[in-house]
């Protein structure tokens, strides 16, 4: 079994809804309404979900940039939720993060070596040769050319900003990059540039991944747990095996089916099995969610797959399987 | 001819350049497609390749200053290239409608959404108020709006994203137009909404058989609508096949490339994806002379490719740019005696 390097327990992220003459909190939104699930040690964890789902404020709030409500982040053994802890063990420096729009994640100011030198002059003391030296390798790691130091994040295109991205957020060797959508603002060739680094990179240093996106093919091509988050909650959770094959929740076998395949030969045949799943969907919503319209509990299934049904619907499914 | 009669769009060397520091460039090149009725034509590419440009090009929406169009598109019997504005103004929205990518800021955000999709029939038709207003209930209806009465009185900001791409599209449909350019009018949204909002496109063109030009970037998304595709790489049109033919036989080595390092939902393991060699060139620096895409095969002798690269048909339908097709091979594997032929 593999080491858990990061515990998610009951994490919870609400934001006030103020409203009325005094401006007092009436209501909270939901952004993330208890969500447990753990990563392991060199794998990549997939969260999945649609815009809105709060799967970005879980990202956040693991790297800390958004404050938790309530629930706790076990890492090394400390709750990474509060501040102090965070120093104590420099969660900092071990969690990364790589943002989604890299033209807005780079200091347009700030030439190339500035950018990546600015995690390790955080945390570590180095001479400016060292430094440099460090850049370079950095830069050799995601495949840039070593005179792009002198240069500003303008002068490169998409796929070579991210790889910026990426390099930035390996340069205080961390254990765990949160990557929220990576990928979801490239062209498909410069896609597959970054999905390899990001790989080479996983086996080279050992990192682990939380890679957040809401294309089911990149999450499928990544990672080796998933996780499918809907109004705020965990839908359903398991291995890649198990949410791709046999998906249990209404919402997963929905999201699966919406995915364009190319398979021009079973285009209709696909597009009526979307109807099919889409109109089970919309016919009975009180199967799959409870009066409020919130996702149910997590169930266990197998020692790796849970499913938010209840148990007896989960009962009857496993007939209809058998 | 019974053919021709059913070209609604024929658009003939169209070469779009735009003005860069003094000089014209071509965003466009060559460009050759017909569009018949009830079709679905794709047009897929990268980011750059000019697949936009054609849209603007064949709906006159460009910077008429800066921009040269050349070439003819002709529309039954009109050619819309250097047009009269006063005619297009007639042809846009009403004969031609046009989906955009963004709904949010295509939509004007200070006027309610019912008045904007009212608006297009004031042009275009002579209904009075209460026709119009009966009008756009039926358009909202037909797209698939829940509660049209209250949705008219409706802003953008109010509704979601989907939606708000059903009143684009209720826009561009409400003069029941013969051709639909649809811009990338899924990128923005969800899966699950991607795949009403297509399959809405599906029945509307069902219904009017009405001609569409769906712009996208993703293959999913014209392997399950499109009828005909045409691949596009800097600027050029590089293959041209019904879908199942590109899909199933692709001979161009950027087509197979990409359809290659496309990360699939049920491709099991977890192997490398395929990287095409170095990027796309921008406008100044593309090579206006070879094959555009050799410099980003360099395995691929020089001598496979054609000093002046055409279109060459190797089935009937079935249009490939330039012979390199003949000896392409992936890097990582071996080279095949007439691999393509």
């Amino acid at each position: 079994m593999a080491k858990e390097i990061l515990q998610i327990k009951d994490l919870r992220v609400l934001f006030p809804i103020r409203s009325g003459f005094w401006n007092r909190i009436t209501d909270y939104v939901r952004a993330v309404d208890g969500v447990n699930f753990s990563i392991n040690e060199g794998e990549t964890y997939g969260l999945i979900g649609e815009s809105g789902s709060g799967k970005s404020t879980t990202g956040k709030a693991i790297v800390g940039v958004q404050k938790a409500t309530s629930g706790q982040i076990i890492y090394d053994g400390l709750d990474v939720t509060k501040a102090h802890n965070r120093k104590k063990i420099s969660y900092n420096k071990d969690v990364q993060m790589i943002f989604q729009d890299s033209m807005s994640s780079l200091n347009p100011r700030k030439r190339i070596e500035d950018i990546i030198a600015e995690p390790i002059r955080n945390f570590e003391d180095l001479t400016t040769d060292e430094e440099r030296k460090r850049v370079q390798e950095l830069l050799d790691i995601v495949g840039m050319p070593s005179d792009s130091i002198y240069k500003f994040p303008h002068e490169f295109s998409g796929g070579q900003r991210q790889r910026i991205g990426v390099a930035r957020a390996v340069a205080t060797n961390p254990k765990l990059i949160v990557a929220d959508e990576p990928t979801s603002a490239l062209d498909l060739s410069v896609q597959a540039q970054v999905l390899n680094f990001m790989k080479h990179i996983q086996q080279q240093y050992n990192i682990s991944y939380l890679f957040i996106s809401h294309d089911l093919g990149v999450v499928k091509h990544m990672s080796e747990n998933i996780a499918i988050m809907h109004r705020g909650r965990l839908v359903e959770v398991g291995t890649r095996d198990e949410i791709y094959n046999h998906p249990m929740h209404i919402y997963t076998k929905r999201l699966l089916s919406a995915i364009p395949k190319v398979d021009v030969e079973h285009r209709e045949e696909n597009k009526r099995h979307r109807e099919e799943v889409e109109a089970e969907f919309q016919h009975d919503q009180k199967r799959w969610y409870d009066e409020d319209g919130r996702v149910f509990p997590l169930q266990q299934l197998s020692p790796t797959h849970w499913v938010a049904l209840p148990k007896q619907e989960v009962q009857a499914q496993m007939k209809e399987e058998k | 001819m019974d053919r021709q009669k059913d070209v609604l769009l024929d658009i003939q060397h169209l070469h779009t350049a735009y003005r860069l520091s003094g000089k014209f460039y071509d965003a466009a090149d060559d460009i050759n497609l017909t569009l018949k009725k009830d079709e679905i034509l794709a047009i897929v590419g990268e980011s750059g390749c000019g697949k936009s440009t054609i849209a603007a090009s064949i709906i006159g929406l460009y910077d008429h200053k800066n921009t040269k169009v050349t070439g003819d598109i002709l529309y039954k019997e009109l050619n819309l290239v250097g047009l009269n504005e006063n005619l297009f103004d007639k042809i846009r929205g009403n004969n031609i409608g046009m989906i955009f990518q963004d709904p949010l800021s295509s939509l004007n955000p200070l006027m309610r959404v019912g008045d904007q999709v009212a608006e297009t029939l004031y042009y275009h038709t002579e209904m009075n108020e209460q026709e119009r207003h009966a009008r756009v209930i039926e358009l909202f209806n037909q797209v698939g709006m829940p509660k049209p009465e209250e949705m008219y009185a409706m802003y953008p900001h109010e509704l979601s994203g989907g939606l708000r791409q059903r009143v684009v599209i209720a826009i561009a449909i409400a003069c029941k137009p013969e051709i639909i350019i649809a811009d990338e009018p899924t990128t923005a949204l969800d899966v699950t909404i991607q795949a009403q909002i297509l399959d809405l496109l599906e029945d509307i063109q069902r219904q009017s058989h009405s001609g569409i030009i769906l712009i996208t970037h993703d293959l999913g998304v014209v392997a399950e609508t499109a009828d005909q595709v045409a691949v596009m790489y800097a600027g050029q049109i590089i293959e041209k096949a019904d879908v199942k033919t590109i899909f199933g036989h692709p001979l161009h080595p950027y087509t197979r490339s990409l359809l290659n390092s496309m990360p699939q939902a049920d491709d099991e393991e977890a192997a490398d994806l395929h990287v095409i060699q170095g990027t796309v060139p921008s406008l100044k620096n593309m090579p206006r002379t070879g094959d555009r895409f050799a410099a980003r095969i360099p395995w691929i002798p020089a001598s496979a490719h054609e000093s002046k690269p055409v279109m060459h048909e190797v089935a009937p339908g079935h249009l490939v740019r330039c012979t390199c097709y003949k000896e392409f091979h992936f890097q990582d594997q071996p080279a095949q005696e007439g691999a393509g032929a």
